[in-house]
């Protein structure tokens, strides 16, 4: 049962950041801290997303053209930097995604 | 006016964001079936965890058997920002009894903020605003759990998921969130200094190359961003 401690750490961890400042009203946070807070997002999810393009597998490069999730992943760049929509990205992503695999025959059809 | 229509209001606020995590909650349910969770254990998460976001990155994390220690090191950095939410609204929590503030932190998230932050800032602090909160707090919540069950239903009633390559939806979404957040330079040095540590510590045991890779991304953006406002103090960078 280790996804049920998992879940558990999750919650445990996810609670006390969200519950921090109601507890201690007089905490207050140093500039440096604040400022790194706003590189979060971007260095964590860059990080998921850059293998993940190159190396479907987590195994082997893949710097082919039958890497459908580098060449959507590629589209869905230029979709986000053009439209900055967030569904607008992921639906149009999806899109090329299943029809580049459905061209490729990679689809269990 | 009464906690009754405070909290009718609250609900009816939240109604467009509502509409926003329906997607994410159904390919959250879809993708944790792919994963290996039962039914249970993915309703679970969305009802104990309720972070998206962390959610995603902790099935994606599990698909590349990661340890369960760097799961929860990354839960607790993609869920610090939370910290930030809690600071801003703190102010009107204060006089709260002890219950509703462990309620409504356990639902301070990024979607509940957006919404109550504005009432406040509309409304300043009304008496009887917890109400709205909850009306807001509590029906996203609902809409959450309910859309992740719908995602594990999907996923059983179709055969095969696992091999369609549905995970392409989380890569999608995260795209989707950091290159809108990619318009000054530190930014930009941040996911590039990330990627390429990531590139270089894929070997690195128990995932633990997302550590550094995250760490050395907010360090070069900090630095950055630092010298850039002592050459041009005038220009203030936003994020």
């Amino acid at each position: 049962m280790s996804y049920g401690w998992l879940i558990l750490g999750m919650m445990a961890i996810t609670f006390a950041l969200r519950y921090s400042l109601f507890a201690w009203p007089n905490l207050k946070f140093p500039p440096l801290v604040r400022q790194g807070l706003h590189y979060v997002p971007t260095a964590v999810l860059t990080a998921i997303v850059v293998p993940g393009m190159l190396l479907p597998d987590g195994q082997h490069w893949a710097l082919t053209l039958d890497n459908a999730y580098l060449l959507a992943g590629l589209a869905a760049i230029a979709i986000a930097a053009t439209t900055r929509h967030l569904l607008a990205t992921i639906g149009g992503g999806m899109l090329v995604f299943f029809g580049l695999r459905w061209l490729l025959g990679q689809l269990p059809l | 006016m009464t906690r009754q229509q405070l909290f009718s209001r609250g609900i009816r606020d939240s109604f467009a964001m509502a509409v926003g995590i329906l997607p994410f909650g159904l390919i959250f349910g879809t993708l944790a079936g792919a994963a290996g969770l039962t039914l249970w254990q993915a309703v679970g998460m969305s009802l104990l965890v309720y972070a998206g976001s962390a959610q995603l990155i902790a099935l994606s994390l599990l698909g590349t058997g990661a340890s369960v220690l760097v799961i929860l090191l990354t839960t607790f950095i993609v869920n610090l920002r939370h910290v930030l939410y809690s600071a801003t609204l703190q102010p009107y929590v204060g006089r709260l009894p002890q219950h509703w503030r462990l309620l409504l932190a356990f639902w301070l998230t990024d979607e509940t903020f957006a919404v109550v932050q504005r009432f406040y800032l509309l409304h300043g602090d009304k008496p009887l605003a917890q109400w709205y909160w909850l009306g807001v707090a509590s029906s996203l919540y609902a809409c959450w759990v309910g859309s992740s069950l719908a995602g594990v239903l999907f996923g059983q009633a179709v055969p095969d998921l696992a091999s369609w390559g549905l995970e392409f939806a989380m890569l999608a979404t995260f795209i989707g969130i950091v290159v809108p957040l990619l318009r000054n330079r530190p930014q930009i040095a941040a996911a590039l200094a990330a990627g390429a540590v990531a590139l270089a510590t894929l070997h690195w045991p128990y995932k633990l190359g997302l550590m550094a890779a995250a760490f050395s991304g907010i360090a070069v953006g900090v630095l950055l961003e630092r010298r850039q406002t002592q050459q041009h103090p005038a220009r203030e960078l936003r994020s």
